[in-house]
């Protein structure tokens, strides 16, 4: 089966420091995959790389068995794939169900068109619709949605990204800075999503890894040390000695 | 035509560094601050005309050093008061900001100083000929305007780089976040930059006025030119505006100077003459017509190849 | 979420439709406004200007497309309504010389075709970066246009321009353009048509994602927008509507010179859109409409007026940004709450405090502007209805007083209005 994902000897520096260190990756389809690491491992950086907001400094990136090393990042998500962001990046002056619906455009084939009118668009008003529900958004509809409470934006960010249908998701730390029935919702609205889908998130909250996802994939100092069930991941030497300084059992 | 070279060299030279003077407070002040001020040259005009005010009353020395200090008062008073304000609403709203400023100060100008040109000349003291070379003479004022700019060049390189106040400049234009951090007073920091720079601008306008001409129209002149020039040489960038200052000062002087037919420089090149009639005004336009469009012809071509200028690192 | 799926298309078809009469209403009041207002106003003066006002109005919407709804400033846009009148002026010339067949109505049409193609020519570099890099390329645009004017003398005609005359041109169902009125019904019937017309561009894909590129360019690329392809798209249909209104201009004067490209139009329209309110689609039509009137009656008055209207610009924009449309909308939630009453006390008194203050800065900018310019002999000028003694210390120091108490009375009253406006928009529960 074509991998949903593929990164083959990914480098990337920028200037004199090298953040990637030759990542090897392979993301199954339809699987639903977190990808971990203590801070400054090149997380963030590894998402950059995959949705085309950087450029590798050498290797491959191969999505849905494209390469698109070196696209720019709308001809990666017109290939299916989409990401959200870790600090909040939606359209703060639009409404909520206008930001959604922008996540919908391209993907029903609307493009640069000035011929058709936005409010007889019933299929991007519709999907548009059923993402905010999905949100539990819908009361929040006409609202600017620079004015959302902080989570609210968060379950914005991911709505726009799943909204144009993409077939391989990539989150980055959706639950960052929230409370636990928040992330609660968010963890319910990931599986949604998801389903179907590949996913793969960047997270730090164990819970919410450990609750949602079929394997994980450890990045430390820009290179991956395990990749793996959870089960087995968090009995690994390696990844224990990365988070906790010492091997278990040596003290 | 070693006359016409080297004349134009040095003119271009003058020019050049004129034009640094005017585009390296532009760069101090959009590198610290992120805005660009539309309303520099007016500030430069200002200069000229408070200078030539001081001169009618006192002399052209006090008007040299008290002016800039003036208008550098009143750019600091601009920040203060008005940019400052400006500054939560992002960079266009600051930039729109300078804009209606600039045409406040042309109106205010001529409200005051009305709209004849003034006749503010070349002091006693510094109108003779420096030297003869090829039978025409290069004005001693001239000279004094190159000395004026070198001085002030190394002057501000000197600040920036060796003293603490400095230090903290350098800081700012690209962390004032971390600066802030640290306890310095940024605002105040901001305030003081752009009354340098504004002040720069005023000492410009001070020396430029007796060569170039004290009329209201004079920040236009210059004002797009300035903008070229720190576009072209890398927004934020002092050495690329310094490159791009001389290179653009030496290019347009030469190009006033040779009195040469488009039509002739392509016959030169040993292309056949067209006899095409729409072609006809292209064909008979002198190099020294193509003077004005040559800064903006090369503004574009260079943000086409090259989006950050030619030493930039920052687009805004 | 209790509603079931089948009820909520029809719940959702059911209220667009109110609005969609609601919206409908507007255009049609709209329309016919257009058409009664000459029998309205019958002072003989007013068809010129209104006819002004109009080519302005489709200039600024035009200008907004790009500044309000794309998030771009331009500072040459006039580059494509002067390029789209002379175009339009030649061809009207050709109709009128050569006999091609153009009548009077199509000539704007020609002139957006003018815009068009200049702007999708101009656009392929100028639309590369947005901001401030934006901002100065159209600048050196601009510059570059002005000083080409010199050179392509047989187009833009050199100093004297490029004159027309509509009243030789080929007839469209025999109507005549030969008095005011006449273009004037023309120019409304275009800008009825360019104002729908740029609304709904804002109402399709392309227009919303020029929004969306304007709030957030990066967001926009991931969800599958170049954001440089949606900048040309609304660029290069704002240098049509430019070129429109360029048309009408030629029309209407009948002479078009390298001046109306010039910066000095392209200042004057970001003045309109922001004046109005850059935010709202009505916004340039109010700004287009006021900055006219205030220019005309203005140059009646006084010299300083191009100083006055800078003040005012500069005003707006440190103190009111989201201009006139804004301001009316921010007071919106106090109309449906019916708290008006509460704000019309603080709001009689900074107006007061600040006429008075107002007053006293343009008693001294005209004696300023007496002093340097009127001859020696002259010892009084006409100010307020009342000749003052300019040459005397009196008048100099009643209006200075007047301008610093009315500018402390503003610093005072500032807060009070602030918190009176607060409270009685709900943001504050009143004490």
């Amino acid at each position: 089966m074509t991998p949903a994902i593929e990164l083959v000897d990914v480098y990337k520096a920028f200037g004199n420091t090298s953040i990637i260190r030759g990542v090897n990756l392979t993301i199954e389809p339809g699987t639903c995959q977190a990808l971990i690491g203590p801070n400054g491992a090149g997380k963030s950086t590894l998402f950059n790389l995959i949705t085309g907001k950087h450029a590798v400094s050498s290797g491959h990136v191969r999505v849905k068995g494209h390469d698109v090393t070196g696209l720019t990042p709308y001809e990666i998500n017109r290939r299916g794939l989409s990401r959200s962001f870790q600090v909040t990046n939606i359209f703060p002056r639009m409404s909520v169900f206008e930001n959604v619906r922008c996540g919908v455009l391209w993907a029903l084939g609307y493009r640069y068109s000035f011929w058709h009118r936005i409010g007889t668009a019933r299929d991007a008003t519709e999907r548009a619709e059923r993402v905010l529900e999905q949100l539990n958004l819908t009361g929040r509809r006409d609202v600017p949605a620079g004015v959302l409470s902080y989570a609210e934006q968060r379950a914005l960010e991911i709505g726009i990204t799943i909204a144009g249908g993409a077939d391989v998701i990539l989150l980055d730390e959706p639950t960052s800075g929230m409370s636990r029935s928040e992330t609660e919702h968010v963890v319910q609205l990931i599986r949604q999503v998801s389903e179907g889908k590949t996913l793969l998130m960047v997270e730090h909250d164990m819970s919410v890894v450990f609750d949602v996802a079929d394997r994980i994939a450890v990045l430390v100092y820009g290179e991956i040390i395990a990749h793996d069930t959870p089960d087995r991941v968090r009995a690994d030497a390696r990844v224990q000695e990365a988070y906790l300084g010492v091997p278990q059992g040596a003290v | 035509m070693g006359q016409i070279i080297f004349f134009s060299l040095l003119n271009g030279l003058v020019f050049g560094m004129l034009l640094f003077m005017l585009s390296s407070g532009l760069t101090l002040i959009f590198g610290m601050m992120g805005v660009l001020n539309f309303a520099h040259a007016s500030f430069y005009m200002l200069g000229a005309y408070i200078a030539y005010t001081i001169g009618l009353k006192v002399g052209f020395w006090p008007g040299l050093v008290v002016a800039p200090l003036v208008v550098g008062v009143l750019g600091a008073a601009v920040e203060r008061y008005g940019l400052r304000r400006v500054h939560r609403f992002g960079h266009i709203a600051e930039l729109i900001f300078t804009f209606g400023l600039a045409i406040v100060i042309g109106e205010v100008v001529q409200l005051i100083w009305g709209r004849p040109a003034k006749s503010y000349d070349v002091p006693a003291a510094l109108d003779f000929a420096l030297f003869r070379v090829f039978g025409s003479s290069f004005p001693a004022y001239k000279g004094f305007m190159l000395l004026v700019s070198v001085v002030m060049f190394v002057f501000i390189f000197a600040i920036l780089t060796r003293t603490r106040a400095g230090l903290i400049i350098q800081a700012s234009l690209t962390h004032p976040g971390m600066v802030a951090m640290l306890g310095h007073n940024v605002p105040r920091v901001f305030m003081i930059v752009f009354g340098i720079g504004c002040g720069l601008a005023g000492l410009a306008g001070v020396i430029a006025g007796p060569v170039l001409g004290t009329f209201p129209g004079m920040a236009e002149v210059l004002g797009s030119v300035v903008f070229v020039v720190i576009v072209i040489g890398g927004l934020g960038s002092l050495g690329g505006a310094f490159v791009a200052s001389l290179l653009i000062g030496i290019l347009q002087t030469f190009a006033v100077a040779l009195n040469v037919s488009v039509g002739n420089v392509l016959m030169a090149l040993g292309v056949p003459a067209s006899a095409s009639a729409s072609l006809h005004d292209m064909w008979k336009v002198t190099v020294a017509q193509v003077a004005p469009i040559m800064p903006y012809l090369l503004l574009i071509l260079v943000l086409i190849v090259r989006p950050t200028g030619l030493f930039g690192t920052r687009e805004t | 979420m209790s509603t079931p799926a089948a009820a909520r298309p029809l719940a959702a078809a059911a209220a667009p439709r109110a609005g969609v009469v609601r919206r409908y209403g507007l255009w049609l009041v709209g329309a016919a406004v257009l058409v009664a207002l000459p029998h309205v106003i019958r002072a003989g003066v007013a068809v010129p200007i209104m006819n002004q006002m109009g080519i302005a109005i489709v200039f600024a919407l035009a200008f907004n497309m790009l500044f309000g709804q794309g998030g771009m400033l331009s500072f040459g846009h006039a580059v494509y309504f002067g390029l789209g009148g002379f175009l339009a002026a030649h061809a009207l010339n050709l109709a009128v010389r050569n006999g091609l067949y153009l009548p009077v109505p199509l000539v704007p049409l020609v002139g957006g075709l003018g815009g068009l193609l200049f702007a999708a020519l101009f656009g392929t570099f100028s639309t590369m970066r947005a901001g401030t890099v934006f901002a100065m390329i159209s600048l050196g645009v601009a510059e570059l246009m002005a000083s080409s004017a010199l050179i392509f003398d047989r187009f833009f005609g050199g100093e004297e321009g490029i004159s027309t005359n509509r009243a030789k041109a080929p007839l469209l169902l025999g109507l005549q353009f030969t008095h005011d009125r006449q273009v004037y019904y023309l120019i409304a019937f275009w800008v009825f048509v360019a104002a729908l017309a740029m609304y709904a561009f804002s109402r399709t894909p392309v227009g919303r994602m020029a929004n969306a590129v304007r709030d957030n360019p990066e967001r926009a690329e991931f969800v599958g927008y170049s954001q440089r392809w949606v900048r040309y798209v609304c660029f290069c249909a704002s240098g049509f509507f430019a070129g429109i209104a360029g048309g009408l201009f030629a029309v209407n004067y009948e002479i078009l010179n390298a001046e109306n490209m010039g910066l000095g139009a392209s200042g004057a329209v970001l003045f309109m859109a922001f004046i109005g309110g850059a935010g709202h689609f009505v916004g340039p039509i109010v700004g287009a409409i006021v900055y006219t009137f205030l220019q005309s009656m203005l140059s009646d008055y006084t010299s300083v007026w191009l100083l006055y209207l800078g003040l005012l610009f500069l005003t707006t924009v440190l103190f009111v940004p989201m201009g006139l449309v804004g301001v009316f909308m921010l007071h919106v939630p106090v109309w449906r709450s019916h708290r008006v009453g509460r704000l019309l006390g603080p709001y009689l008194l900074a107006a007061l405090v600040g006429l008075v203050a107002v007053v006293g800065a343009i008693g001294l900018l005209e004696m300023i502007h007496f002093v340097v310019y009127a001859d020696t002999t002259q010892m009084t000028k006409r100010l307020f209805w009342v000749t003052v003694p300019v040459r005397t210390v009196w008048p100099w120091l009643a209006f200075g007083a007047l301008t610093v108490a009315g500018g402390l009375g503003l610093r005072w009253v500032a807060p009070r209005v602030v918190t009176a406006f607060a409270e009685a928009s709900g943001l504050v529960s009143a004490r």
